[in-house]
């Protein structure tokens, strides 16, 4: 009786703690949402905590601004996500495929190697890389941002733990027999297969290029070429007084709304994709 | 014989399939590499529109580095990363423990766990802005602090050490300790029920079975977790750097060391810079081993060994 009422309690406890987690991590968003509604007149005289009617005003503000080219930079930055998800995801799948099907000699050795540099910080590497994008005439440029995602580590070391527990050799065999290349067995019958493993791993590159800050920064010059989180660096780096405060959170607001949509919409997904890629069971 | 010979065909396919891989890696990763270290033997700087270098100098660059603020940025960088690690640690611990424990009967727990991974999905340099509007002397927490009546004048968060540091902490916290969570719970998780259950039997309470069970049976994920957050700790930038427009304000007490790498990048000075990065490679290359050993051992958490064990003195 008396450790009923005691799990009872925590149980009171358990749930406050868990609300009052929950508040923090939705107040600052909550804030950033009411503020991108006010004007700047509004939120000069004050804090208030309903929302006001001025979103659309501050959106067409921020969308005619020529020296923060938001919108534009949410088009670069959706395409460089884009196609780097796309590439690190179909790269990781063959390099996975390629060590899991086949008995070559070096295999032992690629895979220790790949899983030796799974967590190799990519800043270790930058000055080397901001010289070499320049030597090679892509200094500014976007694709320097995209290509070097063939080579993803982590993805590819999800990618292998899905084949080993759901691809049967005895499918590709039966391919064979049937008369399939390699190569087409792969895109048509193993690409197939690994379509959720793919998926998962699609939005967590995704989300981790349209967060990328530290190399886009140190490749990317001209304003239109600029990804969010570079525009984001220069709105800070600006004289932010004399700017409509207004405009500012709803230029918040625009750069992160995009994975938080795409959250809302795919988080079951995404929270069951967190613990895939750790430690193997 | 033919089917022999026709393994040995299909195996040399495996080549084809990874060459993508590795000669992107050798391009983008390894020859950046080779040249970081090159250069962090040379003399090779811009100092206005002239360029100095390259100029063989040996380890010099790595003897200044020592005499610079490098180890001031090293302490910086340690400082921030507990600040915000601690918290996220303990807090991510009790939260699996809540979320497992079906006698706690926690309502909507996949609200909650939605909830609490949001923050890490957020762009930190966007989260960073915001953080600093926010905490402007003009902004809303002081405006709401003020109507509430705990402080009377605005309280210049970014004007102080304590405060920097505890708004970095408090973002990088905040960001991890939803993901953190997550992971411990699938850890808990994969604790045998039955461990559970005769611990019950045997009257252990709610504190004991933390301590005394789930602690020692999720070790090797909680190590793990240790690791790669302290290798994301060594790799700190956008947070900070968004707050303090890469100045690490105030008296530069907040410069973590990619920070100080990207402020040589900026300048060109690539002499320092590589440098710099070949100290960072070597640190977050002995963290890369311990978390290699993991992921590969076929034994992460004595299991194995411990079943052995049981089974040697059931045949005695």
């Amino acid at each position: 009786m008396k450790s009923k009422q005691s799990s009872h309690l925590r149980s009171i406890m358990a749930h406050m703690v868990l609300i009052i987690l929950s508040f923090m991590c939705l107040f600052f968003f909550y804030i950033l949402f009411i503020n991108a509604t006010r004007s700047h007149a509004d939120l000069q005289k004050g804090f208030s905590a309903l929302p006001g009617g001025y979103l659309f005003e501050n959106l067409r503000n921020v969308a005619n601004d020529g020296t923060f080219p938001m919108f534009k930079g949410i088009l670069n930055s959706l395409f460089v996500s884009g196609c780097s998800a796309a590439i690190a995801t179909y790269f990781s799948a063959l390099t996975a495929y390629g060590l899991y099907a086949y008995d070559f000699k070096l295999k032992k050795a690629a895979f220790t190697f790949i899983m030796a540099i799974l967590v190799m910080p990519t800043q270790v590497t930058a000055m080397g890389f901001l010289r070499l994008v320049t030597n090679m005439g892509m200094y500014d440029s976007l694709v320097p941002l995209i290509i070097p995602s063939i080579a993803s580590p982590a993805v590819f070391y999800f990618m292998y733990s899905y084949l080993q527990s759901s691809l049967p050799m005895s499918l590709v065999e039966a391919a064979r027999i049937d008369g399939s290349g390699e190569f087409g067995t792969f895109n048509r019958i193993v690409l197939p297969i690994m379509k959720p493993a793919i998926a998962v791993q699609a939005i967590f590159t995704f989300v981790g290029s349209w967060n990328n800050y530290f190399v886009p920064a140190l490749i990317i010059q001209s304003k239109e070429k600029m990804t969010v989180p570079i525009l984001i660096a220069t709105l800070r780096g600006a004289d932010y007084m004399n700017f409509d405060m207004g405009k500012i959170y709803t230029m918040i607001l625009v750069a992160i709304v995009p994975i938080i949509l795409v959250y809302l919409l795919l988080s079951k997904y995404i929270i069951a994709g967190v613990t895939l890629g750790g430690v193997k069971e | 014989m033919k089917t022999k010979h026709k393994k040995i065909d299909y195996a040399k396919w495996g080549y084809f399939f990874i060459l993508p891989f590795f000669v992107s890696f050798f391009i983008f990763s390894f020859i950046p590499l080779i040249d970081t270290i090159r250069y962090s033997f040379f003399e090779y700087y811009r100092s206005g529109i002239k360029e100095v270098g390259p100029n063989f100098i040996g380890i010099e660059n790595y003897i200044s580095l020592l005499g610079s603020d490098m180890l001031k940025y090293a302490a910086n960088t340690l400082i921030l990363w507990i600040i915000g690690f601690i918290p996220q640690i303990v807090i991510a611990l009790v939260l699996a423990e809540w979320f497992v424990d079906a006698r706690l009967k926690i309502h909507g727990t996949q609200f909650f766990k939605v909830v609490i991974y949001l923050p890490n999905l957020i762009m930190a340099s966007a989260f960073a802005m915001l953080f600093f509007t926010m905490f402007s002397t003009n902004g809303p927490v002081n405006e709401i602090l003020m109507s509430i009546g705990l402080i009377k004048e605005p309280f210049d968060f970014l004007g102080s050490v304590f405060g920097t540091r505890s708004l970095v902490g408090f973002m990088n916290f905040l960001m991890w300790f939803g993901n953190s969570t997550i992971m411990l719970m699938a850890a808990i998780m994969g604790i045998s029920p039955d461990v559970f259950e005769a611990s019950e039997l045997d009257g252990c309470n709610s504190i004991q079975r933390f301590f005394y069970i789930t602690l020692p049976q999720i070790r090797p994920i909680l190590a793990y977790t240790l690791i790669t957050a302290i290798i994301g700790g060594l790799q700190m930038f956008d947070v900070p750097q968004i707050l303090t427009n890469g100045q690490g304000t105030p008296d530069r007490t907040s410069m973590t060391l990619i920070m100080f790498l990207n402020s040589h990048l900026k300048s060109r000075n690539y002499g320092m810079a590589g440098a710099l990065s070949v100290y960072l490679f070597i640190v977050s290359g002995i963290l890369c081993f311990f978390v290699y050993r993991m992921t590969n051992n076929d034994d992460p958490d004595g299991s194995k060994a411990a079943a052995k064990k049981a089974k040697k003195q059931r045949r005695r």
